[in-house]
C-alpha cells in the first residue's frame, strides 16, 4: 500500500482550499486513487493563514488527517514558517519564490521554487496563482497526472475562466518540467 | 421489511462521481430520496448541508426555509410532513437539544422525518469546529417518555449519501423520526461520492390511504411498520396530538390506552430490530478481540486492527451502521465467545455501556474513550486490543 500526504498552505484568498479540491478530485475521479481532503476549519478570514491537506493512497484512506506530509506547498511566508519544519528528509517543498524568504538552503529536502504570482499576473490576474502552482506541483512530483488535473477543473473554477485557468496550469506545468530538466530530473 | 419501493425521481438525483464532503452528500441523499422540504437553522459544522439544500432546492422544485431557530425549524418540518412532504433538517448538539421536545412529538404522532446531527465537541456550545460523537444517547433518550428511535452512523461522505436514502426509507416505513449521527470529521472531509442513476435508487414512497373515508384511521397500534397516513386537504378526517390517543388520533388518556400506544411505539422498532439493524463485520469468527465501533472512529479502528493482526492478534471488527436499535442480539451471541470487546468512541463512554450490558459479564469490555475535539490516535486503540487479547 503506497500512500502520500500533501499539505497546501498560504493565505486566505489565494485559492489554497481550491488547490486541494482540484487535486483530490483529479486523483479520486480520474487517476483511480483514493484521496481524502481535510481543511483547517475555523473562524479564519481572508488574508490569514490557511491550509488544506490531502491523504492519497492506492487503498481506502483510513486515517483522514495527515501525520507527516511528504509534499508541502507554501504560497506565503507565514505558511512556510509554520509548516516547513514538519517536512521529512527528501520531502518536497514547493514555495512561491517571490513571497517566501527561505530560512535555510534546505539541502536535505527537495526545494522547488516557482514565481506563481508573477506568472499569474502575466496571464492577467493574480487570482490564477493557485493554478500556476498546481501545474508546477504536478510537474515536479509524480503524485497526480496533468490530464486528470485538467479534467478536474470544470465545476471547480467558473466556466468563463476555465480556459485561462488551464493556461495558468500549463504555464506552471511547463516551468516545472523545465526546472526538473535543469535539475537533471532529480 | 416487506415494503413497496419505486425508483428515485431523476429531478433530485445528481448522478455521477463527485468529490464531495459528507455534509453535501447528506443533502444530495435527501434529494435523491424524495425530500422536498427542509426547514432549518444554520449551525457549525452542519451548515454545508443546509447551504447545499438551499442551492439545489429551486432546480429540484423543493422548498427551503431558514427559520428563526431550531424549535420552529423542527415544528415546520412536522407540519410539512402532514402536508404530504418528505422532510429533513440538519443541526448539531446545541440545535438538537432545542429540537428534542418536538422530536418527541414526531415520535408520538408517528411523523416520518430525518434529522441529521453533525456532532461537534460539547457539552453546551463546546468546540463548534471540532469533532465528537457525544450525542449518541441523546438521539434515543433526548425526548421524555419511552421512545424507540432509529439512528444511523455513516463513516464516509459516500455513506452519508447512502444512509440518507436509507434513513428516509426506514422513516417512511416505520413512521418514525430517523436520526443520522455523523460528526464534524465526516461532515467536512471530501472524498469520492458516486451517485447512481435514479432508476438504481430504491425509494419508499409515502404510503397514503386511498380507501373509503369512513375506514381511514391515522393510527394502527399493531407493532408493525407500513401503516398508511394521509395529508391535509385529501378529504380524510384525522387528528394529531401529543396526548395519548386512539386510532382516530383523539385523546384517550387512560392507563389502558397508554399501554396500547407505548407498546406499539416501542415494538414497531425493537420488535423489528432484525430487519432494521445493519452491521459490517470482518473476521469475527475465531477472534479473541472484537472492536465495536461506528462512524469516523471505525476507520481509525480498522487501522489499529490491521496493525494488531500484523502482531498475530486475532481481532475482528464489528462496525455499527445502525446505532439504534442497538445490535443487542449480535453482542449477546458473541458474549462468552470472544475474550474482549474493545469499544473506541469520541465520548466519555456511551455506547460502551450498551455493549457491557449485552456482554453480561461473559466477555471483558474495554472502553477507549476520548473527550472529543479530534479523532483517536490509532496507537491507543491498538494498545487496548493488545490488552484485550491477553
Amino acid at each position: 500500500m503506497s500512500s502520500q500526504e500533501i499539505r497546501f498552505s498560504g493565505f486566505g484568498g489565494q485559492g489554497i482550499i481550491r488547490c486541494a479540491l482540484i487535486t483530490g478530485k483529479a486523483l479520486s475521479l480520474y487517476d483511480d486513487k483514493f484521496a481524502t481532503m481535510t481543511q483547517s476549519f475555523g473562524p479564519e478570514a481572508r488574508g490569514s493563514a490557511c491550509a488544506a491537506q490531502l491523504v492519497v493512497s492506492d487503498d481506502r484512506v483510513l486515517y483522514p488527517y495527515i501525520t507527516q506530509p511528504g509534499i508541502l506547498m507554501a504560497l506565503s511566508q507565514e505558511a512556510y514558517d509554520l509548516y516547513y519544519p514538519e517536512l521529512p528528509k527528501n520531502g518536497v517543498l514547493i514555495v512561491e519564490e517571490d513571497l517566501v524568504k527561505l530560512k535555510s538552503d534546505h539541502s536535505d529536502i527537495q526545494l522547488r521554487r516557482v514565481p506563481a504570482t508573477r506568472f499569474a499576473e502575466e496571464l492577467g490576474n493574480r487570482l490564477f496563482t493557485n493554478l500556476v502552482a498546481l501545474g508546477f506541483l504536478t510537474a515536479v512530483t509524480n503524485v497526480v497526472t496533468a490530464d486528470a488535473m485538467k479534467q478536474a477543473l470544470p465545476g471547480l473554477v467558473p466556466d468563463r475562466f476555465l480556459k485561462i485557468n488551464i493556461k495558468a496550469f500549463e504555464k506552471g506545468y511547463e516551468y516545472g518540467v523545465e526546472a526538473m530538466k535543469a535539475n537533471g530530473g532529480k | 421489511m416487506n415494503v413497496k419501493t419505486m425508483p428515485a425521481d431523476p429531478k433530485g438525483v445528481d448522478s455521477g462521481p463527485h468529490f464531495m464532503d459528507g455534509d453535501h452528500a447528506l443533502a444530495e441523499g435527501a434529494l435523491a430520496a424524495g425530500c422536498r422540504f427542509f426547514a432549518g437553522y444554520p449551525i457549525t459544522p452542519s451548515t454545508e448541508t443546509f447551504e447545499r439544500f438551499a442551492e439545489r432546492a429551486p432546480e429540484v422544485g423543493a422548498m427551503f426555509i431558514q427559520m428563526e431557530d431550531e424549535l420552529s425549524a423542527i415544528a415546520a418540518n412536522i407540519g410539512a410532513v402532514w402536508g404530504g412532504q418528505k422532510v429533513m433538517t440538519v443541526t448539531c448538539g446545541p440545535g438538537f437539544s432545542l429540537m428534542v421536545e418536538n422530536i418527541g412529538l414526531a415520535a408520538m404522532t408517528e411523523t416520518p422525518m430525518v434529522i441529521c446531527n453533525v456532532q461537534r465537541a460539547g457539552p453546551s456550545t463546546g468546540a463548534p469546529t471540532l469533532t465528537a460523537q457525544q450525542d449518541m444517547m441523546q438521539a434515543k433518550y433526548g425526548p421524555h417518555g419511552d421512545n424507540a428511535m432509529i439512528a444511523l452512523s455513516p463513516d464516509s461522505p459516500q455513506e452519508c449519501f447512502d444512509l440518507a436514502i436509507e434513513a428516509f426509507n426506514l422513516s417512511e416505513y416505520y413512521r418514525v423520526p430517523v436520526i443520522i449521527l455523523t460528526d464534524e470529521t465526516v461532515g467536512h472531509m471530501h472524498e469520492k461520492v458516486v451517485i447512481p442513476p435514479a432508476d438504481q435508487i430504491k425509494v419508499v414512497p409515502r404510503n397514503l390511504f386511498t380507501g373509503p373515508k369512513e375506514d381511514f384511521r391515522p393510527y394502527k397500534f399493531n407493532s408493525k411498520g407500513g401503516n398508511p397516513m394521509t395529508r391535509a386537504g385529501d378529504g380524510y378526517r384525522f387528528h394529531i396530538t401529543g396526548l395519548t390517543h386512539n386510532e382516530k388520533g383523539y385523546p384517550v388518556v387512560t392507563a389502558e390506552q397508554n399501554k396500547i400506544v407505548v407498546t406499539h411505539l416501542m415494538e414497531k422498532i425493537n420488535g423489528n430490530a432484525d430487519d432494521i439493524v445493519r452491521l459490517e463485520e470482518d473476521q469475527i469468527e475465531g477472534a479473541d478481540v472484537v472492536v465495536v465501533s461506528y462512524g469516523i472512529t471505525s476507520r481509525i479502528a480498522v487501522k489499529a486492527i490491521q496493525d494488531a493482526r500484523k502482531e498475530g492478534i486475532k481481532v475482528g471488527s464489528l462496525r455499527m451502521i445502525t446505532i439504534w436499535p442497538f445490535c443487542e442480539k449480535r453482542i449477546r451471541e458473541l458474549a462468552g465467545k470472544v475474550k474482549t470487546f474493545v469499544v473506541p468512541e469520541l465520548n466519555y463512554g456511551q455506547m460502551v455501556n450498551e455493549v457491557e450490558r449485552c456482554a453480561g459479564g461473559k466477555s471483558k469490555v474495554i472502553s477507549v474513550n476520548h473527550c472529543g475535539g479530534a479523532v483517536h490516535d490509532p496507537e491507543v486503540i491498538l494498545e487496548a486490543i493488545r490488552k484485550g487479547s491477553k
